[in-house]
C-alpha cells in the first residue's frame, strides 16, 4: 500500500534523469543566443553568433560535404535495405542471417572504422567523400532494414499473391500493393538514416583521407573543440541539434501514422 | 520462384554487409597476426608478438584503468537507469513510448555537440563553477574538466539511454502477479525487490552493463575531449596506433581483445537468459 510514495520518488527520479540528458542542451541552446563570446556571464540577447557563422567557409564547407555524403549514402541504403526488408520478411530468416544483419549496428564505430580503413588500404581504394558513403551505409543499410521491416507486422501477406494471381507483374505489384503499405516505414528510414550519417563522426574520421573535400561537420567540430571551447560553435551546434531532433520526430511520427 | 525471389531481395544488402563488415573484420584479425612494416606497413610474417605486447605492464596498466572507468561509468548508469526504466515500466502502455522516444532522443543527434556541452558546463569558468562560486559555496573553480571524473560524466551521459533501454524491455515482461504474490505472502517492498524483481531482471541489467562497459571502454572521443587526453582508454590506443603510431597490427590486435571481451560478456548474458528462460518453465 506504499506503492504512491515509491512512485512518486520513482517519478521525481525519472524526471532529474531528463534533466540530466537535456539540461546541457538546453544550456548550449541558450549560450548561442548570448552576446559575449565566453559562455560565462549572461550578457544580453544576441543573434551576433549566428551571423557570423555564414561567415565562416570550413563550416560552410564541411555542412556542405556532409550533406552531400548524408544524401547519397541515405539513397543507396534506403534502396537496399527496403529490399533487404522485404526479403527477410517472407519468410522466417535464419538465426545467422538475423544476427549478421544486426551486426553493424552493435558493433564499435572504432573497430567499424579501423577494419574498413585496413579494408580500403588492402583494396587500394583512394579516399574521400565516396569511402566514407560506403561506410556509412554499410550501417545504415541495418537501420534502415530494421525500421521498414516494423511496417510488415501487420501486412497480409495474401494481398501480393491476390495481386499478382489477377495478373499484375511483380513490379505493379511492388507499385500499387507493397509500398503504398511500407511507404511511411521508408520514408521514417530515409529520415532516420540521413540523421545518422550527417552526425557520424568516427567512421568517418577514419576512412575520409586527407582531401578537404571529405572533412565532414562532425570532423569540422572537432578540430574547433579539440583545445577547448570556442563560442562559435554554439550558434551551429544549437541548429544541427534542433533540425536532428526534428528530423527524427518527424520520423517518429510518420511511421506511426497508419498504426493510430 | 520463391527462393530466386527471396535472393534477389536479399542479395544486395547481404553482400554489401559482408564486403564491408564481415570481411574487414576478418581482415583486421589476421592483420592483427602479422607484423608491422618498417614504414607504417603490414609484413606479411605471423607472428603473436602482438598479443604478447599487449599483456606487457605498460598496456595491461591502460587495460586495467580504462576497465576501471568504464566500470563506473556502468554502475552509475545503472543506478541512474534502474529506477528511471523501472519508472516508465510501470506507467500505463500508452505512454510508454513517448517517455522512451525522450530517453533516445539524444542519441540520434551529433555526439560531439552533446560532449561539446559538458566542456562548457564543466570548465573552470564553465556554469557549475561559476554557480557554486557565486553561491559561495567554494572559493576557488573545482577541477571539474580535463579529468576522469569528466570522462565517466561524458560516457555516463552518451550511454546512459542504452541502459535504460535494455533495463525497460527487461523490467516491462515482469507483470505485477509476482511483485504481489511477494507482498501478500508479507515480504516487504525492499525484500521484493531484492529477491524477486531484481533477479527477474538481471538479463536485462547485463544485456545493458554489456554495451555501456563495451563502448565506454572502446570510446576516444570523451577521453580526448572531456578528459583533456590524460587518460588513455583502448579507444585511444586504437586510435593512436592506427592514426598516429602507424602499428596498424598492434592496432588490430587491440580492437580483436575488445570484440572479444564483448562477446564473451555477451554470451554471459545470454546463458543468463536462458537459465532465466528455463527456470520460468519450470516453474
Amino acid at each position: 500500500m506504499n506503492a504512491h510514495p515509491l512512485k512518486s520518488w520513482l517519478g521525481a527520479h525519472l524526471g532529474l534523469v531528463y534533466v540530466f540528458l537535456y539540461g546541457p542542451i538546453l544550456v548550449l541552446v541558450a549560450l548561442s543566443f548570448n552576446k559575449a563570446g565566453m559562455p560565462t556571464v549572461w550578457s544580453g540577447f544576441s543573434l551576433e553568433w549566428y551571423g557570423k557563422l555564414f561567415e565562416n567557409q570550413k563550416i560552410i564547407h564541411s555542412v556542405g560535404n556532409s550533406l552531400f555524403i548524408a544524401a547519397v549514402a541515405t539513397i543507396i541504403s534506403t534502396i537496399i535495405g527496403t529490399l533487404l526488408a522485404m526479403g527477410l520478411e517472407e519468410r522466417r530468416p535464419r538465426v545467422a542471417t538475423e544476427a549478421l544483419i544486426a551486426a553493424p549496428m552493435i558493433i564499435p564505430d572504432i573497430v567499424m572504422a579501423i577494419s574498413l580503413l585496413s579494408f580500403y588500404s588492402l583494396i587500394k581504394l583512394t579516399l574521400g567523400a565516396h569511402s566514407v558513403i560506403l561506410s556509412h551505409s554499410a550501417f545504415m543499410i541495418s537501420f534502415v532494414c530494421a525500421v521498414v521491416r516494423t511496417r510488415f507486422k501487420h501486412f497480409d501477406r495474401s494481398i501480393i499473391e491476390a495481386s499478382i494471381d489477377l495478373g499484375a507483374s511483380e513490379i505493379t505489384t511492388f507499385r500499387r500493393v507493397t509500398l503504398p503499405v511500407i511507404a511511411p516505414g521508408v520514408i521514417a528510414a530515409a529520415l532516420l538514416g540521413f540523421t545518422l550519417s550527417f552526425d557520424e563522426f568516427i567512421i568517418a574520421y577514419f576512412t575520409s583521407g586527407p582531401s578537404a573535400a571529405s572533412i565532414t561537420f562532425p570532423m569540422q567540430i572537432y578540430a574547433m573543440i579539440r583545445f577547448g571551447v570556442t563560442p562559435d560553435v554554439n550558434a551551429v551546434a544549437t541548429i544541427v541539434m534542433l533540425v536532428s531532433f526534428f528530423l527524427i520526430f518527424l520520423s517518429q511520427r510518420i511511421n506511426r501514422e497508419v498504426d493510430a | 520462384m520463391v527462393v530466386s525471389r527471396r535472393i534477389v531481395l536479399t542479395g544486395p544488402g547481404i553482400i554489401w554487409i559482408l564486403a564491408l563488415l564481415v570481411i574487414p573484420c576478418a581482415l583486421l584479425l589476421v592483420n592483427s597476426f602479422f607484423e608491422r612494416g618498417i614504414y607504417g606497413g603490414i609484413d606479411y610474417i605471423l607472428t603473436s608478438e602482438n598479443y604478447v605486447r599487449a599483456i606487457d605492464p605498460l598496456y595491461a596498466q591502460i587495460f586495467w584503468s580504462s576497465a576501471r572507468v568504464a566500470l563506473i561509468t556502468t554502475l552509475v548508469s545503472l543506478v541512474l537507469g534502474y529506477p528511471a526504466a523501472y519508472c516508465i515500466a510501470l506507467m500505463p502502455k500508452r505512454r510508454q513510448l513517448a517517455y522512451l522516444i525522450l530517453v533516445m532522443l539524444p542519441l540520434w543527434s551529433n555526439y560531439l555537440i552533446r560532449t561539446y556541452a559538458w566542456m562548457v558546463l564543466l570548465n573552470s569558468e564553465g556554469l557549475i563553477n561559476k554557480t557554486l562560486l557565486g553561491l559561495g559555496v567554494i572559493d576557488a573553480p573545482l577541477p571539474l574538466l580535463y579529468n576522469d571524473f569528466a570522462i565517466i560524466v561524458g560516457l555516463t551521459y552518451a550511454y546512459v539511454p542504452f541502459m535504460i533501454l535494455a533495463l525497460f524491455s527487461s523490467i516491462s515482461k515482469l507483470g505485477p502477479e509476482l511483485r504481489e504474490a511477494s507482498t501478500d505472502l508479507g515480504a516487504s517492498s525492499l525484500m521484493t525487490f531484492w529477491r524477486v524483481t531484481l533477479p527477474l531482471t538481471l538479463p536485462g541489467v547485463a544485456a545493458g552493463s554489456v554495451f555501456v562497459f563495451v563502448l565506454s571502454v572502446g570510446n576516444f572521443v570523451t577521453p580526448d575531449l572531456l578528459g583533456g587526453g590524460k587518460r588513455t582508454m583502448l579507444g585511444n590506443l586504437i586510435y593512436d596506433q592506427f592514426l598516429t603510431a602507424r602499428d596498424w597490427p598492434f592496432g588490430s590486435a587491440i580492437a580483436a581483445i575488445v570484440i572479444g571481451i564483448m562477446m564473451l560478456l555477451l554470451t554471459v548474458q545470454a546463458i543468463l537468459v536462458n537459465r532465466r528462460d528455463r527456470e520460468g518453465t519450470a516453474a
